[in-house]
């Protein structure tokens, strides 16, 4: 496969251009960390943003940063570090999960769309997201918002193009929103909850006023089930919405607050990268549902696929299932529940003939399916960018 | 009250085929929604003439009011076979010209859609009808301690169908972000009828992104009628100080330098000196009419984390050599503090017809674009008061003219499109939150390239593809012609 590594804009626009019109089609890459995410592309080319690095604006006053799509994340977070700032999405890493090699990029989280515990509190990849630049299917560049937080001039493809894995144009440059980097931070700990209890505590949490900024519970494990609670901020707030949140769910049992600032991160991370299921058989799913369904919904589907195991973050909106990688990989059974309590459900990980067999995505109302198919063909013309990634069915 | 239709900004010629056909567009709409939910009497059309851009105004062809989606449905699939425009309308509350109708255009208002139809405290999100007005998504759960934040400050009147259109903000999305941060779901009806559904309950889409571009798109992909909206626990509480300053550049070093340094307000409005004496001469809030600058800094939590938050930024204010500072010690003392932002708009109305323009530039640029617009105030001889969202860089220039001078207004709108001009020659845009419209439409080739506007209208494209949902809003006319005109011969009735 010829990879392809432009230096910039113009560069990719005559390349894109030039495959078009030779019909060619290429896979887009940023640090190859997530490409394991939607159904395997056949390609003939491969498109990196690797050459397309660099921080082009940072404004610390201004809470805006504005970053090549190729730039390691990494880079990206110690430069806002350095000015007690952060990205307030909190990107998953995905390599330990997917056992993927490479070097994420930020180009690579906004255009998978990925965003940690702490989206309940601060917002998604796409929230945060203020600019985008781009090279369409068709070889234009193409600009959307800009470098101030606050935008509504002319459409918002910032949002479209979040999560659009590629799809719609090779994204070269993203300006974001961010966020002062706490001081402090704490976990609240409850041990023993069963799946419907937990849920009931973090919305009970997540209802109060103290700023809860991380609402996740582990099922299973050695400890036994542990619901989770993180608190942010300056350290004499944090020590009083701890107080206050252990005598709110007092019925639920005594909390244990850790103030550990590694442990604290360390765990947050740990749940972020659903470290839980790396390196363990079987094939992960990302269910996207109202959070008291969560329960009901991971009970039911333990019916029908026996040893599922369960990993509840966003207050149990998002749930992580581990399940056999056998058949259709509970993909029938998972959207057959899905149908009635709504949401909705991607393949995160499976071996490549699974997710050539079983809708990566959630297959779309006709009606949405034809938006989202209008789009695609006017974004990409020649159906060249990641044919078949998002694709409706195998 | 400007009497007579203003004709600064073009519109497109309205098609004499449609207007020619208006009774049997009528029947068609009287068959598709009922009758008692059309208006089409002239004079009951006139009060749809014009939003809150009442500089221009032109009476549609008719109205519907309808009570359901499916008679929402019914009416676009009518207008469609018909070739007839179709202007969504809300409250009517667009600066914008948002929901400016043409001779030949059909308004389809969401006000009779106004039911709260679902709270789930439990998993925090508010189901409506669109036609519900911003501050009663709001009062429906604020006895459960819940609200909704964006808080436009028309939120009184404003519909949220409005708010999506727009992607409507207010005074606190530094920290809560604007509509399209809270908005997690819509029921929308497409102009050739069909009704989809974007988002639920839950936080994130599946496959593309389309509710984020429906926010935002002024009611050009769809008629929205429904919405599920995040809920937020109310904060503790929360309290503002207020600090002057000796001139616009200290203040916006002080906004600078309280960002920096970790505190998050809530809100963080800035009022120049002309913006001060004319709120102060009117609301009588106690502000200090000697400072070149205010800042009112809005801060939540508990007694404790307030005090906390409210030392530090005493203490970043003071290497600015504050001219006051005065830190609110009750509601009642919060109260006044805010009546005189709050009075901004009404206290300009006083002095005189106003222009509020709505540009946003990085907050670093502030002193320098301020001191500018002060040139460009003497070149045109026109006074303006400016009011700013500093966290977020939202800047409100309210220019002030005299609507029954002759000349006056095209001046003061000349004016206005210099300050949008250089808000984004310094990094910025044309609008924070109050859409383009028709009042900024034919800016919009100084933010982007022909390219960048060709994408934006292939998305309209695929959403609308005969073009007839809220014609000549958004993109210059010229642009937007061959789209606008392409599919337009009318078709015969069935």
């Amino acid at each position: 496969m010829k990879v392809h590594a432009p230096a910039g804009e113009t560069e990719l626009a005559d390349l894109v251009r030039h495959l078009a019109a030779t019909g060619t089609p290429v896979e887009v890459a940023g640090g190859r960390t997530r490409l394991g995410l939607g159904h395997p592309v056949e390609a003939m080319a491969r498109i990196t943003t690797a050459a397309m690095t660099g921080i082009t604006l940072y404004e610390p006053a201004a809470l805006t940063i504005v970053v090549r799509a190729g730039t390691p994340l990494a880079e990206v977070e110690a430069a806002l570090a350095a000015e007690g700032q952060h990205l307030p999405f909190e990107p998953a890493d995905h390599r330990a999960l997917l056992g993927s090699r490479g070097t994420p990029t930020i180009g690579g989280a906004y255009a998978t769309g990925v965003s940690g515990p702490r989206r309940v509190q601060a917002g998604a990849c796409r929230d945060c997201a203020i600019g985008v630049r781009l090279v369409s299917g068709a070889g234009d560049v193409v600009a959307n918002g800009g470098r101030v937080m606050k935008n509504v001039t002319g459409y918002d493809l910032v949002k479209l193009i979040c999560g659009s894995f590629g799809t719609l144009g090779v994204v070269t440059e993203i300006a974001f929103k961010v966020l002062p980097r706490p001081e402090m931070s704490a976990t609240l700990t409850l041990a023993g909850l069963d799946e419907a209890r937990a849920v009931a505590a973090l919305s009970r949490a997540l209802a109060s006023p103290y700023g809860v900024s991380g609402a996740a519970h582990l099922a299973g494990g050695g400890d036994g089930p542990l619901t989770l609670l993180r608190i942010e901020g300056f350290a004499a707030s944090v020590d009083y919405r701890a107080a206050r949140l252990r005598e709110l769910l007092a019925a639920f049992g005594e909390a244990t607050v850790d103030t550990d600032q590694v442990a604290v991160a360390a765990g947050w991370r740990r749940l972020r990268d659903v470290e839980v299921f790396a390196g363990r058989p079987g094939a992960v799913w990302r269910l996207s549902v109202k959070p008291t369904d969560a329960p009901l919904l991971v009970g039911e589907l333990r019916r029908r696929l026996a040893d599922t195991q369960a990993l509840y973050d966003w207050g149990g909106g998002l749930v992580w299932l581990l399940v056999a990688e056998e058949g259709d990989c509970g993909a029938a059974a998972i959207r057959g529940l899905l149908a009635r309590f709504g949401g909705h459900a991607t393949l995160v990980r499976a071996g490549q003939a699974t997710r050539r067999s079983v809708a990566v995505f959630e297959p779309q109302a006709p009606g949405i399916a034809a938006l989202a198919d209008g789009l695609r063909r006017r974004f990409d013309p020649s159906g060249i960018l990641n044919p078949g990634r998002m694709a409706a069915v195998a | 009250m400007p009497a007579a239709a203003a004709t600064l900004i073009e519109m497109p010629r309205p098609d004499a085929t449609v207007i020619a056909r208006r009774a049997e567009i009528v029947a068609a709409l009287e068959a598709a929604a009922g009758a008692e939910n059309v208006i089409s009497q002239p004079a009951e059309t006139l009060a749809y003439e014009c939003d809150a851009l009442a500089a221009y105004r032109c009476p549609p062809l008719a109205v519907v009011l309808p009570r359901t989606t499916e008679q929402v449905s019914a009416v676009l699939k009518a207008c469609r076979r018909f070739a007839v425009p179709v202007v969504p309308r809300g409250s009517g509350t667009s600066l914008a010209g948002g929901a400016l109708p043409t001779a030949d255009s059909v308004v389809v208002g969401v006000s009779r859609l106004n039911r709260v139809l679902e709270i789930d405290l439990a998993n925090r999100f508010i189901r409506v009808e669109a036609g519900i007005t911003n501050l009663a998504v709001s009062e429906a759960v604020a006895d459960d301690g819940f609200f909704y934040a964006p808080d436009p400050s028309s939120q009184l009147a404003c519909a949220i169908a409005g708010n999506v259109a727009m992607n409507s903000g207010g005074a606190h999305c530094l920290k809560y972000g604007v509509t399209t941060n809270n908005l997690l779901g819509v029921r929308m009806v497409l102009m050739n009828g069909d009704i989809v559904e974007l988002g639920g309950p839950h936080l994130d889409p599946a496959g593309y992104d389309l509710i984020g571009v429906v926010c935002g798109s002024e009611g050009q992909f769809g008629v929205v009628t429904e919405a599920v909206l995040r809920i937020l626990p109310k904060p503790e509480g929360a309290r503002p100080i207020l600090m002057g300053f000796a001139s616009n550049a200290i203040a916006g070093a002080c906004v600078a330098d309280i960002v920096k340094s970790g505190v998050l307000p809530v809100a963080m409005e800035f009022m120049d000196r002309p913006a001060v004496i004319a709120c102060e001469n009117f609301a009588h809030a106690g502000y200090p009419t000697d400072v070149a600058a205010l800042l009112i800094v809005e801060v939540e939590g508990s007694p404790a984390e307030i005090d906390e938050q409210l030392a530090r930024i005493r203490e970043i204010a003071a290497r600015h050599e504050p001219q006051i500072v005065r830190e609110s010690r009750s509601a009642v003392q919060s109260d006044l503090i805010w009546k005189g932002r709050k009075a901004a708009f009404g206290a300009m109305g006083q002095l005189a017809d106003y222009m509020c323009m709505d540009g946003v530039i990085p907050t670093s640029r502030l002193p320098g674009v301020l001191a500018r617009v002060d040139e460009m105030s003497a070149e045109y001889g026109l006074k303006v008061a400016n009011v700013f969202h500093a966290g977020d860089g939202n800047l409100h220039p309210l220019i002030l003219y005299d609507a029954n001078k002759p000349g006056d207004q095209e001046k003061c709108e000349a004016f206005g499109a210099d300050i949008l001009r250089l808000c984004v020659e310094v990094g910025g845009c044309l609008t924070g939150e109050h859409g383009v419209g028709i009042e900024k439409r034919e800016l919009m080739v100084h933010q982007y390239s022909p390219a960048d506007l060709e994408y934006q209208m292939r998305v309209k494209d695929v959403f609308d593809p005969d073009w007839l949902l809220n014609p000549a809003k958004v993109f210059p006319i010229a642009a937007s012609h061959a789209r606008r005109t392409r599919n337009h011969p009318p078709q015969a009735a069935p």
